[in-house]
Parts: C-alpha cells; structure tokens; sequence
C-alpha cells in the first residue's frame, strides 16, 4: 500500500520534471529556430549593394536609405529620451522615493513600459504630424521627427526605471558626505551620484536604444518611409523596420531576400547592444567595490 | 569692512544661488518625471479625440457590431475584438504552462551551472524584435502549420463533437491559431523571468521544511512556492497577456486580415493592432477615425490589465521588502 502510493508520488515528480525539461528545451528551440532563420536567410542576401543602394531601385536596390534612415531617427529617439529619462529617474530616487507622487509615476512608467507601442504611434499622429499638417498646409505631414517621438516614448520608461533603481543603490552615505561638505543637491545629484551610478544609468540608455531600435509598429504612421535618401528631420524617413514590413508584403521572393537581411542587420544591432549592456552593467559592478 | 564680513557676504550670497539652483533643478527634474504621466494620459486623451466621430457617434454599436466596411464607411469593432482575445486567450493557454515549466526547471531542476546560460537563451526570446518574429512567422512557421500541424488538427480533433468546430479547416497555415502561438513563444520570457523571480523569493527553510518531510520537487513546487507566490505568478500572467494584448508586427503577417468571425482557430482572422498596422495609412476620414477609436479600446484594455498586472506584483515586493 504505502509502496504503491510512494511509487505513485515518485512517478508524478520524475514526469513533472521531464516536462519542465522539456519546456525549456522547448523555448530554447524557437529560440535557435528564429536566430537560425534569420541569419542564414539574411546571410544570402548581404552583400554590397545592400548598403550601396537604396530602395527606389526595388530587388535591384539595397537598404541604403534605410539604413542611414533608422540611425538618424533611432539617435534623435535617444537624444531624446536619454536627458529626460535620466531626470526623471533621478526626481524618482533623490526628491520622491517614498512619496505618494513618487509612487505613482513609479507604477505608471512600468505600465507604460508595457503599453502597446501601437497606440504610442497613433498618440504622436494625433500630437505630432496632424498638427503639423495644419500648420504647413500639407508640406509637412509625415516626418522624422514625429517617428523619433514615438520612439523616444518607447526608450522613456526604460531610462527612468534604470536610473531610479540605480540612483537608489548608490549607498547613502555618499550623499551624506556630500552634503556634510555643503555641495548644493543638484551639484550632487549630478556630479556625485550620477557618477557612481554611471554604467548602471548608461546600461538602461543601452537597453532603451536596443528596444526602439527594433520597433515598427509606431513608426508606419509617424515617420512613415521613403524610397530615397532624406537627412531632414521634417521629412518622411524611411527606417529599416519600416521597410522591411514594406517587403514582407510585398509578394515579390526577391523582395523577402532584401527584408531578410534587412532583419539580420537589426538583430546584430539589438543583440550587440544587449550584450554590451551586459558587459558595461558588469564591469561598472566590479570597478565600484 | 574686515575680510571675516567679505566672505561671509560672499557666502550668504553663494547660498543664495545654490538655493535657488537647487530648487530650479528640482522643477526641472519633477518636470520631466510628470512628463511620464503625460504621456499616458495623452495617449488615452488624444486616441479619444482622434476616434470621437467613431466613439460617440456610434457608441456602442461600433463595440458590437460585426460589420467593417470601408465602401459604406460603417465601422464595427467586434471582429478585431475577437480576434485580439482570442489570439492573446490561445497565447497565455499555451504560454502559462511553458513558463511555469522554464521557472520550475530554472529555479529547482537545473544543475547550478546551467541556470544562468538557460536563463539568458530564454531572456533573448524577449531581446528578438517583433518584426523578426513577423517574418519568421510567415516565411517559416505559417507553412510549417500548414504543412505539420493543421491537417494533423482537422484530422483528429476537428472530427470531435463540440471542440471539433474550432479545428476544422483549410490548411492555410495563416490564422487564429497560428497568430496564438508565435505571440506565446513572445511572451514566455516575461511570464517565465517573473515567476523565475518570484520563486527565488520562497524562504529556504520553507522548502527545506518540506523536503525534510519527503516531499518531492514536484509537491515542494505545487503544494508550498506556488502558493506561497501565486500573486505574484498572476500578476506576472497579466503582465504576458498586456504583452500579447498590445502586440502588432507578430501577429499582423501570421493573422490573415480577414474580417469574417468564424469559430475555427485554423481560420484567418484580424485583431485591433493588425487593423490599425494594414489600414491605417490607405484610410481618411471616418475610417480613419474608426482604426484611432480601435486603438483607444486597445489602450484602455491593456492600461486595466496591466493596471492589475502590476498591482499584483507590487504587493509581492512590499513583502519581500519586509522579510
């Protein structure tokens, strides 16, 4: 009797553990399913023209536009987001860490981390290129700019949860110190704090600038695209994201080879960023014990 | 005047300036910490006022009405509502499960030198940008369903009474279904890494206490960490669930965008994201209007599931910080 209930139990734990294996073995397989994928269909399709030419030329052409298109918007959206993220942050750990206030930015900015970036396009459509489009009588509609604003409230929350949580780890007796020797607090908040938080503050810049980078969502109907080269913030852009939706829909094979690479590109991009993020968060780590 | 008076007039000033830059650069900072909020709230007030002509001139006719027409300019949400719970419904079915499996295994199972590697390959399957996972899913995964796993379906159980109807269908590869299961892979790394967290939290003497009854691993995980966690374990599902809610790019290609409302999983369908992705830039006026309107539900939706998603979670943390 007891045996059998022991054997009962036994089995019941080795087979919840082999499933719980075999999830794991499960995720890590779409994982290596994607990566492999993406690097071996984007792999045939790198070569020079793709960073030669650009996209008005079709399968003939390259991601040249879009490419230069995707640096300039994504170091506007950074530019940015970085300064107020920072801020904004830093009100979180120095002046509202247990405030009610504080409180409540803090819960809000990790909703809108989460927040359907979908619906941040269509906030800075409505903010940003209708008014435009008043203004200028239709010269100006769709812009850079309004993309990178849309970005940069994709990079914000990223850059204001870090530094908080950074900020707070600083050890107060720092500011103490500090304070002991009569430094006004803005002077250290930015001079002493920041400073020991910096690779932590720099890696949130880090992870913010590898998660808009990849977005597209926001992008179709801020930024919009361009099949030609445009440097202007006020012009339409177009942004590696952007143009590869443009090619996945399109039903032309030669097309998806030119999307393919174009995903490669974005994943190097967004992994590189990750794993320096990693290394720099590391190396702040061991340098400041 | 003796030098002594000098500097201390030199030093009242000085702690004049210091004072009033202190204060500017707190409204500074407390300006761009409100900016967050703004955001938020102008995102709901400014989708509202985009779908007004929508929103009030319909009210709730266009939440229930089955009818998108472009042609007539008659503008009904039902189909994209459906299609977005029932894609994000199939995504945590199948991604609660997972994750609880990939934190079982993380936190209990795996020898200690594998849980970190492990656990970043699972934290990269967040790192992958959706519109990877777009193309992936049509080029590859759309014609491995069409190929594997929908015949399989149709054949075994859509020939079953009542649960048959939402597996019959063309092999199409593109659908409901399809559309589930890639934002499930999108998504276990949120849920997995939370529950991962959440687990750790578990006092030791709590599990030891029950291995030194007997217990199994199993029984320690079901009978004392997922009790003792199951707050937060949900918060970390509404978490998931605000993910795939608000998804786009993956969901978009692998969708079909199709506006009919039928009960097969295996057919295409549309959701609130994909609509506004495919139409936005061909629609003016009241169409127009109608995909703003959606994506003013799609953010009042979302904002309440992640309202409870972090609720949840934020009361775990208060008693972590109190242990």
């Amino acid at each position: 009797m007891s045996t059998r209930i022991h054997r009962r139990r036994h089995a019941k734990n080795i087979a919840a553990q082999v499933l719980a294996s075999a999830a794991t073995l499960l995720a890590l397989a779409f994982l290596v399913w994607i990566l492999w994928e993406t690097i071996s269909r984007g792999l045939q399709a790198i070569g020079i023209s793709l960073f030669t030419k650009i996209t008005a030329y079709a399968d003939q052409g390259g991601l040249a536009n879009a490419i230069v298109g995707s640096a300039i918007i994504d170091a506007m959206a950074i530019a940015l987001s970085a300064p107020i993220g920072v801020m904004a942050g830093a009100y979180l750990a120095e002046y509202a860490r247990s405030t009610r206030l504080g409180a409540t930015i803090r819960f809000l900015n990790d909703i809108l981390l989460s927040a359907p970036s979908i619906v941040l396009g269509l906030f800075v459509y409505v903010i940003v290129v209708l008014p435009m489009t008043a203004v200028t009588n239709g010269t100006t509609t769709f812009s850079a700019l309004a993309g990178s604003i849309a970005l940069a409230l994709i990079g914000l929350p990223v850059i204001v949860r870090t530094t908080d949580e950074m900020l707070q780890l600083v050890p107060s007796t720092l500011r103490e110190a500090a304070l002991s020797l009569g430094i006004p607090q803005w002077k250290l908040t930015v001079q002493v704090l920041m400073r020991a938080a910096g690779s932590g503050i720099l890696t949130g810049v880090l992870l913010a600038l590898a998660r808009l980078s990849g977005e597209t969502a926001p992008l179709l109907f801020t930024a919009f695209g361009n099949n030609y080269m445009a440097f202007g913030p006020l012009e339409k852009m177009a942004s590696l994201p952007a143009a590869i939706y443009q090619y996945t829909n399109d039903p032309n094979p030669a097309l998806h080879a030119i999307a393919w690479a174009g995903a490669l590109l974005i994943a190097l991009f967004v992994l590189a960023l990750s794993l320096l993020a990693r290394t720099v968060f590391a190396r702040g780590k061991t340098s400041h014990d | 005047m003796s030098v002594a008076s000098v500097t201390l007039d030199s030093n009242r000033g000085r702690d004049r300036t210091d004072a009033r830059n202190d204060a500017l650069f707190r409204w500074a900072l407390r300006f761009c910490a409100l900016l967050v909020l703004a955001a938020l709230l102008g995102a709901a007030l400014s989708t509202l006022w985009g779908g007004r002509e929508v929103l009030f001139g319909d009210g709730w006719r266009f939440l229930t009405s089955a009818q998108w027409n472009p042609v007539e300019n008659r503008y009904g949400a039902w189909a994209p509502i459906y299609g977005t719970l029932v894609t994000s419904l199939i995504a945590i079915v199948i991604a609660v499960p997972l994750s609880f499996g990939i934190a079982l295994f993380l936190t209990e199972i795996a020898p200690a030198w594998l849980r970190a590697p492990i656990g970043t390959g699972i934290e990269l399957l967040a790192a992958i940008p959706s519109i990877i996972y777009g193309m992936w899913g049509l080029f590859v995964f759309v014609p491995f369903m069409a190929a594997h796993v929908d015949p399989l379906l149709d054949a075994s159980l859509g020939r079953l009474p009542w649960i048959g109807t939402l597996f019959q269908g063309p092999p199409l590869g593109l659908g409901l279904l399809t559309a589930g299961i890639v934002l499930a892979v999108m998504i276990v790394p949120f849920i997995s890494s939370v529950m991962r967290e959440v687990f750790q939290t578990v006092p030791v003497r709590l599990k030891e206490s029950a291995y030194a009854l007997g217990s199994t691993t199993w029984e320690v995980a079901w009978d004392i960490v997922l009790p003792y966690t199951r707050q937060a374990v949900i918060g970390g599902i509404f978490l998931g669930l605000g993910r795939a809610l608000g998804e786009t790019m993956a969901v978009t290609f692998v969708l079909g965008n199709a506006y009919g409302l039928t009960a097969s999983l295996l057919m295409p369908g549309t959701s609130i994201s994909s609509s506004i992705a495919n139409e936005f830039n061909e629609a003016a006026g009241l169409h127009r209007s109608a995909l703003i309107a959606l994506g003013f539900l799609l953010f009042v939706v979302t904002f309440i599931v992640l309202l409870i998603a972090r609720w949840m979670l934020r009361s775990l943390q208060r008693k972590a910080g109190k242990a």
